[in-house]
């Protein structure tokens, strides 16, 4: 794991000082110049730089934004919550992902979308970017790293499409680029995106103390999906399958691609994601993605190991 | 646009005849294509849903004549379903819309589109996405974005959208260069307004502190409301504008012969003889249109 610096949080706050200072874009959202600057991810530019104050009318806002790139400004939508998407992504995905389709007229827009996890609630918790998925004309992203955040920010400029950025809090300490974990004949293959990336690396180091070699194929470009060489390679060699996981509910991305996965390496493939129900304030009640510790049990039952 | 080139209109609000002429040929145009368009349909030429805008052709006629006369160029249009008249008056290519009608790839939205989602690169004019409403907040990010003066065209019903309700809000808190013009026909389907709501538009416009007028589709009360500006964009306004649906919400029929037809109206302050002409003139254009497209379209 090569260690890089500034950390992944730095590393926006300057892709979006650029973007307004050198690009003419705007960065448009509710509650940006408020203390904490999104968790300090947005440089301190005001209106007059780019940086836009909506109401909070949240479906309206999704319009704006969208306006705002018909107009060619190449807006970036900040969402703070993944979970205001519910409200949110009606326009985006009905106009800006259509527009190119249906009237030839590009819409580039960039939609950074934020989840958390831990005490935050039924809604503002985990990501929600399946709901993004099932629609047509849009990529997703879920840059975990800084050189991945600055790959999809140039993807994003280089081209005319709307981008789902799928981030999230947890990463926005990371310094380090993730490696994916090859072995020539692992036991079990995990394909995490988003948070629990940091999770499978870590449950493929504590199964391997035991013997037990899991290979971890990073997921970065969710939608359009490429599978990989290696990913299929280690799919194909292993004993016993692969699993996907995520962060958002399994009945969604996960359970798609894990699909996809199975008919392409013809390996069993299972899902792996937030329970089924919804998450409280309250630890005791609290719906968190698969942690190490759960993914490691996971591998073992999958495996027939006993622990 | 700073207030320095915002565009005024003084002295050309007022309803002479040069002005009332061009509004009426214009609305006489899109009467026409409506009224082909409906034969079209019972023929079975049409076979997608297709929402006639026979009955409401003076809103943006009028409007469209307005700019026009004050020299207003560089604006950008933003309509939804029922904007054929729309489309016609603002520059909108009659062979393209007539393609789009018939699903031709040659069509202005390619087919796609319908009747629904019209659209025109050439003449600035935005569709929607069949979302009713959701061009309203588009519109007012587009505008903010670009400082063009901008037109958003909505029904009474898809402005009760509440994010209709919240991009006029955001509108007037940014003072943009924009005008809603709600295209008040009294029905959603056949749901009239007061079965929905117990308010108007345009009250809800001046609750938001945005400068709003409710009147009929007469070109001189329309005209009467830019008047009251200091400019046509110096701020942002809603224009409510009553007018009726002649024919049915979608396809080819009539609810009622007795509704109100703002163009026999106003078409009698015309002398027979010019009336007459204008009204030969535009159906010749139409039918050509049609007899040419419906020979070559891409079936």
């Amino acid at each position: 794991m090569a260690t890089t610096s500034p950390i992944l949080r730095e590393v926006i706050k300057e892709t979006i000082r650029h973007h307004l200072t050198v690009e003419n874009g705007l960065a448009m959202g509710q509650c940006l110049t408020a203390v904490g600057w999104v968790g300090g991810t947005l440089p301190e530019i005001y209106e007059e730089g780019g940086m836009v104050e909506l109401s909070m009318a949240d479906v309206a806002g999704g319009g704006f934004a969208v306006g705002a790139a018909l107009a060619g400004r190449r807006p970036i939508y900040v969402i703070r919550f993944q979970g205001f998407n519910w409200f949110n992504a009606p326009i985006i995905v009905n106009y800006a992902c259509k527009s190119k389709e249906i009237w030839r007229r590009p819409c580039p827009m960039f939609i950074r979308s934020i989840a958390m996890e831990g005490a935050i609630g039924p809604v503002a918790g985990s990501s929600h970017h399946a709901l993004y998925y099932r629609m047509p004309g849009v990529k997703i992203y879920s840059p975990m790293t800084p050189e991945e955040y600055r790959v999809t920010y140039r993807e994003f400029m280089a081209g005319d499409d709307v981008f789902y950025v799928s981030e999230h809090r947890g990463a926005y300490t990371n310094a380090d680029e993730l490696s994916d974990i090859v072995h020539e004949q692992p036991d079990y293959v995990l394909c995490p995106l988003s948070i629990t990336r940091f999770a499978a690396v870590k449950a493929s180091q504590e199964l391997l103390a035991e013997g037990i070699k899991v290979a971890v194929h990073h997921i970065f470009r969710v939608k359009p999906f490429a599978s990989g060489e290696a990913m299929l390679r280690s799919l194909g060699r292993c004993a016993v399958g692969g699993c996907v996981l995520d962060d958002d509910y399994p009945d969604g991305i996960a359970k798609s691609l894990a699909h996809d996965l199975a008919e392409l390496s013809k390996t069993p493939m299972a899902a792996l994601g937030l329970q089924k129900r919804s998450a409280g304030f309250a630890a005791s009640v609290d719906n968190l993605p698969p942690d190490a510790a759960t993914i490691a049990s996971f591998v073992r039952r999958k495996l027939g190991i006993a622990k | 646009m700073d207030e320095g080139s915002r565009p005024s209109l003084p002295g050309i609000m007022k309803l002479d005849n040069i002005l009332a002429r061009r509004i009426f040929e214009r609305a006489d145009l899109c009467r026409a294509f409506e009224e082909a368009a409906f034969r079209q349909i019972q023929h079975g030429n049409i076979r997608i849903p297709t929402y006639l805008s026979a009955g409401q052709e003076y809103a943006p006629a009028t409007l469209s004549v307005a700019l026009e006369t004050a020299g207003i160029r560089q604006r950008q249009i933003f309509i939804q379903h029922r904007g054929h008249s729309t489309y016609l008056c603002f520059g909108g290519d009659i062979d393209e819309l007539t393609l789009e009608l018939l699903g031709d790839p040659r069509g202005c939205a390619y087919g796609m589109g319908g009747s629904a989602s019209i659209h025109s690169v050439a003449a600035n004019i935005y569709g929607h996405d069949g979302l009713m409403g959701s061009h309203g907040p588009i519109a007012v990010g587009m505008c903010y974005a670009n400082r063009v003066p901008t037109i958003c065209f909505v029904g009474d019903a898809a402005a009760e959208e509440d994010y209709f309700l919240g991009a006029i809000g955001w509108a007037s808190t940014k003072r943009l260069p924009i005008i809603f013009v709600v295209e008040d026909n009294n029905l959603s389907i056949l749901t009239e307004k007061k079965v929905r709501r117990n308010w108007e538009m345009d009250e809800v416009a001046r609750g938001f502190r945005m400068k709003a007028f409710d009147v009929d589709d007469d070109p001189e009360q329309i005209l009467a409301c830019l008047d009251a500006t200091t400019g046509l964009f110096a701020e942002p306004m809603l224009l409510n504008i009553r007018t009726n649906r002649l024919f049915w919400h979608a396809g080819a029929g009539i609810d009622s012969t007795e509704t109100f037809d703002r163009h026999r109206a106003f078409a009698v302050r015309f002398e027979p003889a010019y009336r007459a002409d204008v009204q030969q003139r535009q159906r010749e254009t139409v039918e050509k249109t049609w007899q040419r497209h419906l020979q070559s379209c891409v079936k």
